[in-house]
């Protein structure tokens, strides 16, 4: 792939079949890094710091010139850069960054403000959205054995441990549990109504994206909410959340919503 | 991995996603254990077509290149990443 980088490592999670419908949802997520920059020239490690504490908040970015988004000035949010290690040559850095931070723009652009010039030497990133490195993270080895196991011998255990349920994706998110009579309106794309609601998480806003689950803690759908949690906990009817992604298919539970009228 | 029921595979959701808020209850309520099933305990395949993979990216192949060696893998018609580590292509 001409001008990539292919040799990044790290987090990148995978979705497989069905889950591809709310793997999207990761792409704008947080994002952290861990990444060797070089240096032209050695400066103190005061100095460094220093420069890379300007980083730290709002910067601006031009994608670079062979990239696939228009090329006008952006505004990325840098959390935070920790210096893990500096030996006058190579800097470790972690950066915790918006999505669609430039890296190896910003390796640069730090060493212009340093008056020596730097590049990116290696990137790994080590976060995006929930994913992280931790014991879920497996390589291509390790999946290709879980596969290699449950094809030979029938054992799944391997292979439940390396593929994690798609809830796992939206973890990250607020949650709003739905009662089982409401969950086949959501599949067929209708919008939540407070009656619907079991329970929710307290911290959400007008806007917000948030995740409808079932008491089983299946995902059903991805949705705004049109409340906050205050709101509906205050409520006893409207309309909570208008429905954005449906996941599970309609039929799994049963129909109760159609009957209504006719009482 | 086992849950106690369908709330405790929530919180342990919550645990993983760092979520900190705390939950306001509307109504008590059951679940139908006929319908639907628990994330945990899907049949194999169906547990497949509902996942996703925390996969370490190898250096060498692209992003792109792994989620087609896993869809080939995996004998999947569908599979798609969370964002490239290549954001340059």
């Amino acid at each position: 792939m001409g001008w990539g980088d292919p040799k990044v490592t790290g987090v990148l999670p995978v979705a497989l079949e069905n889950a591809t419908k709310v793997i999207g949802n990761i792409v704008h997520s947080g994002k952290e890094y861990v990444c060797v920059m070089q240096l032209h020239s050695e400066v103190s490690e005061d100095k460094l710091r220093k420069v890379l504490n300007e980083f730290v908040g709002k910067i601006y970015q031009k994608p670079p010139l062979r990239s696939s988004v228009k090329r006008t000035i952006r505004v990325k949010t840098i959390y935070y850069i920790e210096l893990l290690e500096y030996t006058g040559k190579y800097a470790l850095l972690r950066i915790g960054c918006e999505a669609g931070t430039y890296m190896r723009k910003l390796c640069h652009d730090v060493g212009e403000v340093l008056g020596v010039g730097a590049h990116m030497r290696e990137l790994r990133r080590t976060r995006t959205g929930p994913f992280k490195e931790d014991e879920t993270l497996v390589t291509m080895q390790q999946l290709s054995e879980a596969i290699y196991e449950w094809r030979s011998s029938g054992s799944e255990k391997l292979l439940r441990k390396t593929i994690l349920p798609m809830e796992y994706i939206v973890s990250h998110m607020s949650k709003i549990i739905i009662r089982d009579s409401a969950v086949d309106s959501i599949a067929h794309g209708a919008d939540l109504a407070v009656p619907g609601i079991v329970m929710l998480h307290d911290n959400i806003r007008r806007g917000d994206k948030v995740a409808l689950m079932t008491l089983k803690g299946e995902l059903v759908a991805l949705g705004k909410a049109l409340m906050s949690s205050k709101e509906i906990g205050e409520v006893s009817k409207g309309i909570a959340v208008k429905t954005i992604r449906v996941v599970m298919p309609p039929g799994v539970y049963p129909k109760k919503w159609k009957t209504r009228s006719k009482q | 991995m086992e849950y106690k029921n369908g709330l405790d595979f929530i919180k342990k959701l919550d645990e993983y996603g760092d979520v900190k808020a705390n939950w306001i209850v509307k109504v008590e309520e059951e679940t139908n254990p006929n319908y639907g099933s628990f994330p945990w305990k899907r049949e194999i395949k169906e547990h497949i077509r509902n996942g996703v993979i925390n996969l370490d990216k190898p250096p060498g192949p692209t992003s792109h290149e792994v989620v087609a060696w896993i869809k080939r893998m995996l004998g999947l018609n569908k599979a798609g990443h969370g964002g490239t580590l290549e954001p340059h292509v």
